[in-house]
């Protein structure tokens, strides 16, 4: 192809692609930070610790989301375990369900939350019997949260468990380690930066969710707001720069976990790459698939 | 094929998708049994799967299904509820039409060309899927109101982005954009330049090259962007209730409606129009997986 020809189609291509991401992504992005620090830092600090509520608020959103991603983690690591390692009717079915989260809206899987939890829900009566609150309480965010959340630790595992093989783990066994031995001396070793790339996803998911928490928390100020649904109160009562103030705070989470999500898939591929090295010095299980891709 | 699995995006259910059905040779598949721990995963596995997917989904649809037939229609098409449908899969579909196309180009320089700043733009194209979706909608919100920093240069030419159709499909291609790109960026990595090179050498031109050659290979990956952007769309809610205005019949989505009959504790029209809007998202997946599959072959 010859590139003197191309070289202006290219220019124009480059520049409607910066423009599509900076319309879209960066104006949107840098206006968060300009809006919320434009009263000054002061104002911007006043406006996140003088209000009793975002107090709350900030606190809830930093005890539900390490809870929901504690359960993802033993859900993930244990799921991708089962689905990787081993052959049983009923595994690719299962594997659909992994993705169901993504694709239902947060908002239906709140009110499924509703409807078996609430007050007029299946369980609601014997929950009114043991005196335990689950909808419009902490339980519920945490369900509807880990819900949201489940696919992404999983969906991370699975390829890496399958991509190393358990040539390693069988290995293990074979000289004697039991099954806590193995998961801890030679999976989680081999799997650690994909999982916590996982978690990296998993609690800027959960840090952020508004739709399915939206539904279960009955949005009572200084209880169940979490930030994002403070940031949507705080729109509501025409309190902008408040709002905008918690908005600021989030984006910037979002900034860091994109800057752990880059470091972190810099040593996957370092990793990849070692594995696939050792495959091909090994020769014994040497694929030419491997070099191809 | 290992490289492939790790390097490609963490986009969930979708890149790591293709992976999944290229996994290694049966031959070198270890035989159940020999390892530990099947019990126990299995147990965990089900138990989560089984009360957080299963069940909830399974109570809701039945829940809309004890209605009768009769309550059902009565309840999941109002005129509301139909004008809800209208306006979500109005936005939806323009939304998703207009990120897969906006998509095809930020993938295509990605994957071709080398400039300064490449890094930074691919990185880029990851914000939306970190920034929760409300912090998306304030802040689109603001942009575009009359004297937003879009909105004083866009309201003046009649072109309204707050409190808007138009604002509903602004994020929800905010919100599927990463999708639209990430499925479509390997392949584009992936094609063979060679076949390109011969059919220019061979006198086709650039145009022809490009849709008898590039697209056929991209087609499949285009369409299953396509496709989560669309699920992705339809049933996105935090970024939508900022911006639109929520004003039934005009600019109110499905799930608005959905929230708004629940704090009516109308349960039997959010139950109905929710059960609408699964179905709507469970035949897409259907769609993506089996598209992803036939990626997967081709790939092969």
């Amino acid at each position: 192809m010859s590139t003197d020809a191309s070289r202006p189609i290219a220019a124009l291509l480059i520049a409607a692609a910066v423009a599509i991401v900076g319309v879209l992504i960066v104006v949107p992005l840098v206006a968060v930070f300009a809006e919320a620090l434009a009263p000054g830092v002061a104002a911007w600090w006043r406006a996140l610790t003088d209000d009793p509520d975002t107090r709350h608020a900030i606190w809830l959103s930093l005890t539900v989301a390490p809870v929901a991603v504690a359960i993802n983690t033993v859900f993930g690591v244990a799921a991708a375990w089962l689905v990787a390692r081993f052959r049983f009717p009923g595994r690719s079915l299962l594997i659909s369900f992994f993705d169901v989260p993504f694709s239902v809206s947060p908002v239906v899987a709140g009110l499924a939350l509703v409807l078996i939890f609430g007050r007029q829900g299946l369980l609601g009566p014997t929950l009114a019997w043991l005196d335990w609150k689950v909808i419009f309480s902490w339980p519920g965010l945490v369900l509807a949260t880990t819900f949201v959340t489940l696919p992404l630790v999983v969906r991370e595992l699975i390829p890496v468990m399958e991509a190393i093989g358990p040539d390693e783990e069988m290995a293990a066994v074979s000289l004697g380690a039991n099954g806590w031995q193995v998961f801890w001396r030679v999976t989680l070793p081999n799997i650690r930066w994909a999982l916590l790339h996982g978690i990296v996803l998993a609690n800027a998911r959960a840090m952020g969710e508004f739709g399915a928490v939206y539904v279960v928390s009955g949005h009572i100020a200084g209880a169940t707001d979490t930030m994002p649904l403070r940031v949507e109160k705080l729109f509501q009562e025409y309190r902008q720069p408040a709002s905008m103030a918690v908005a600021s705070v989030l984006a910037g989470l979002a900034l860091v976990t994109l800057v752990a999500k880059f470091v972190i898939e810099h040593r996957l591929a370092t990793e990849a790459r070692d594995l696939e090295r050792a495959r091909s010095a090994d020769g014994t299980t040497h694929d030419a698939t491997l070099e191809a891709a | 094929m290992i490289a492939f699995a790790i390097d490609s995006s963490p986009l969930p259910g979708s890149t790591t998708e293709v992976s999944r059905s290229r996994r290694c040779p049966r031959g070198r598949r270890r035989r159940p049994a020999v390892l530990p721990g099947f019990g126990v995963s299995a147990a965990i596995t089900s138990i989560v799967v089984f009360s957080l997917i299963v069940f909830p989904l399974a109570v809701l649809v039945l829940r809309a299904a004890s209605l009768g037939p009769g309550g059902f229609l009565a309840a999941a098409w109002t005129p509301r509820a139909r004008a809800a449908y209208a306006v979500s899969l109005g936005a939806s579909l323009i939304a998703a039409v207009l990120s897969s196309a906006l998509g095809l180009v930020v993938a295509w320089v990605l994957a071709r060309f080398r400039f300064p700043g490449r890094r930074l733009l691919d990185a880029l194209v990851d914000v939306p899927l970190a920034l929760p979706t409300a912090v998306a909608g304030l802040v689109y919100s603001t942009l575009y109101v009359p004297k937003g920093w879009l909105g004083q240069w866009l309201v003046p030419l009649g072109i309204k982005g707050a409190y808007s159709f138009l604002g509903i499909v602004l994020v929800l291609v905010f919100v599927s954009l990463p999708f639209a790109v990430r499925v479509v960026q390997p392949v584009i990595e992936s094609l063979d330049r060679d076949t390109e090179e011969a059919a220019r050498i061979l006198g086709a031109s650039r145009l022809q090259t490009f849709l008898r050659v590039v697209l056929p290979g991209i087609l499949p990956a285009f369409v299953t962007g396509f496709a989560l952007s669309l699920a992705r769309a339809l049933g996105e809610y935090g970024s939508v209730v900022f911006i639109s205005g929520n004003m039934p019949f005009k600019t109110e989505i499905a799930p608005v409606l959905i929230v708004s009959r629940l704090e009516e504790f109308a349960y039997a029209e959010a139950t109905t129009v929710a059960v609408l809007l699964l179905a709507m998202s469970l035949a897409l997946l259907v769609v993506v997986n089996t598209l992803q599959q036939r990626l997967a072959r081709n790939a092969q």
